[in-house]
């Protein structure tokens, strides 16, 4: 049960004076219940890169493999495989069209062909899982605030029952406490369900804290795939491309070219400020 | 699906076309067009052929590129060419059942094939070599005499670059509101003319929306620069003829005076 990719191509425009090409032989193994950190700078392909996984795309060459079946097969059914591999876009909240937030949600699992009640059942649940409260349930969806508006769109998706969930920088152009709020939420869905969950951002600061790994894409190939603070051992390579690890790491990193000995793999502040806290207490005690 | 369209379209590259002066592409697209309906004959067909493929040529565009243009009017092309073919009277060479192939109805039905390929062509490479911004300045440049009589020249150009630089921006929201509403489900292919109407709504109403909020933007952003058409405004870069531009005008000169003796003509 996973998602796996095999020497996957992809060239936009081919054969013309555009011809641009967005995935370069990329080869994944995406297992079940993972919680996956997809980092990349604007244009290394990451967008193309997930819109392959639930066949919105079909790659130029190489095979992808969904629980064993080829999924560009003739005859595999798309239809479930995309309530299988939910995407939320980038600025979801501009696909919302229905007269209240309700029947919006309702759009995906009705077009699964479920009964009305199932329909409605599955909408209020996921309604309930990106954390919206009742009163917005009958109002128009473009009454509310862009956060909320987002979060429609997320259970717009959830509602389908997805095992796969992918998120298209789910934090563009909120606040910093909205993006903390959505990916709480996100974080807290992913431990009630178990889903594997494929977070996609141009920022380490924001995946850092919940993601077991994350594949760093640049100029259409996988640079890095690893455990976060692996990858962020790479911090000048990273920022060669343009991307940058989490500020504490360099902070960390900094501490230790001054002589304190603190662990540089930390990802979170709460963890280095334990680490730095014990290095100085060592320190004045072999003084 | 949506990237199938070249019509309008502008295609980045360097070239003797793509230099000239948008005043010059825009008149000899028309005087191109005008030869097409004067002439009447295989000769003036060929001569309107090897201008175009000359001027294609020059243009630097891939042939193939421009081929896939002709897809979205192969529709109207066999519809055009059935009933010339089928609902011309005269001289019979074939027939099946009822229907009848004569001479004038091949003759006719290629020459509107032939009308039709060469029209869509031609005004493809006009677009297709010069950038929508530099097209309606030429536009204005060549209606500057209709202010004389209360024309807003201007504003009808402005509005046009607008809409011309929305055509692009609107179709990848369309392509993105179609891919976001497929990922939950949605089908915009299968069903009767009723079901297909009726899916179109999820990606009407948040394309129209967006439209909207695109439009209000734009209005803002231009108010915040102060800006007001038509009177005292100055070019940037103005559009001023080169040699190059003269050698144009005498080049379709020369070719509507073979169109007319050739075309006409001879037979």
């Amino acid at each position: 049960m996973s998602i796996v990719l095999e020497h996957v191509n992809h060239i936009y425009e081919s054969g013309t004076a555009m011809e641009f090409p967005a995935l370069t032989d990329i080869n994944l193994v995406i297992p079940d219940g993972q919680f996956i950190g997809l980092i990349g700078h604007t244009g290394s392909g990451k967008s193309t890169l997930v819109q392959h996984l639930n066949g919105l795309l079909k790659p130029t060459g190489g095979k992808i493999y969904y629980n064993g079946s080829d999924i560009n097969a003739d005859g595999y059914n798309k239809k479930e495989l995309r309530s299988k591999v939910g995407l939320v876009f980038q600025y979801p909240e501009h696909q919302l069209f229905e007269i209240d937030v309700f029947t919006d949600v309702c759009f995906g699992p009705r077009n699964l062909g479920l009964d009305k009640k199932e329909v409605e059942l599955r909408a209020y649940a996921a309604l309930k899982q990106v954390g919206l409260s009742d009163e917005y349930f009958y109002q128009s969806p473009f009454d509310l605030s862009g956060g909320q508006k987002r979060r429609v769109a997320i259970a717009g998706v959830l509602a389908m029952k997805p095992e796969v969930l992918i998120l298209d920088e789910p934090t563009a152009g909120l606040d910093p406490k909205g993006r903390d709020e959505i990916l709480d939420q996100i974080a807290k869905l992913r431990e009630e369900t178990g889903m594997t969950v494929i977070l996609v951002s141009h920022s380490m600061e924001d995946v850092a804290k919940y993601v077991d790994r994350i594949i760093v894409m640049n100029k259409s190939r996988v640079l890095y795939d690893d455990e976060p603070k692996k990858v962020f051992s790479h911090y000048k390579e990273l920022e060669a491309v343009g991307l940058a690890a989490p500020q504490i790491t360099y902070i960390m990193q900094a501490l230790k070219e001054k002589g304190l000995p603190v662990d540089t793999e930390i990802t979170s502040v709460a963890e280095a400020r334990t680490a730095i806290l014990n290095a100085l207490a060592d320190k004045s005690r072999s003084r | 699906m949506i990237r199938d369209i070249t019509l309008g379209q502008y295609y980045q590259t360097d070239s003797v076309i793509h230099r000239l002066d948008p005043r010059v592409k825009l008149v000899t697209t028309l005087a191109f067009i005008i030869s097409l309906f004067i002439v009447d004959n295989a000769a003036g067909y060929i001569i309107a052929g090897l201008f175009l493929a000359v001027v294609i040529k020059l243009s630097n565009v891939p042939v193939k590129f421009m081929m896939r243009g002709m897809k979205s009017i192969a529709f109207l092309l066999v519809i055009a060419v059935v009933f010339n073919l089928f609902l011309t009277q005269g001289e019979v060479v074939f027939s099946i059942w009822k229907l009848q192939i004569t001479k004038e109805g091949i003759r006719l039905a290629i020459m509107m094939a032939v009308r039709l390929v060469f029209l869509i062509m031609g005004s493809s490479v006009m677009t297709l070599t010069t950038t929508p911004n530099n097209l309606t300045d030429g536009l204005e440049k060549i209606l500057n005499p209709l202010k004389a009589i209360k024309v807003p020249v201007h504003e009808i150009s402005m509005m046009m670059s607008i809409a011309l630089r929305f055509i692009p921006i609107l179709l990848e929201e369309t392509d993105k509101i179609m891919k976001a509403q497929i990922a939950r489900g949605a089908d915009f292919e299968s069903g009767n003319l009723l079901k297909k109407v009726k899916s179109m709504v999820p990606l009407l109403v948040p394309l129209f929306i967006s439209a909207f909020r695109r439009a209000n933007d734009l209005a803002t952003a231009m108010e915040a620069r102060c800006y007001r058409g038509g009177e005292h405004r100055t070019k940037m870069k103005p559009l001023i003829y080169s040699k190059r531009d003269f050698m144009a005008y005498g080049t379709v000169c020369v070719y509507l005076a073979l169109c007319v003796g050739i075309g006409r003509m001879l037979f």
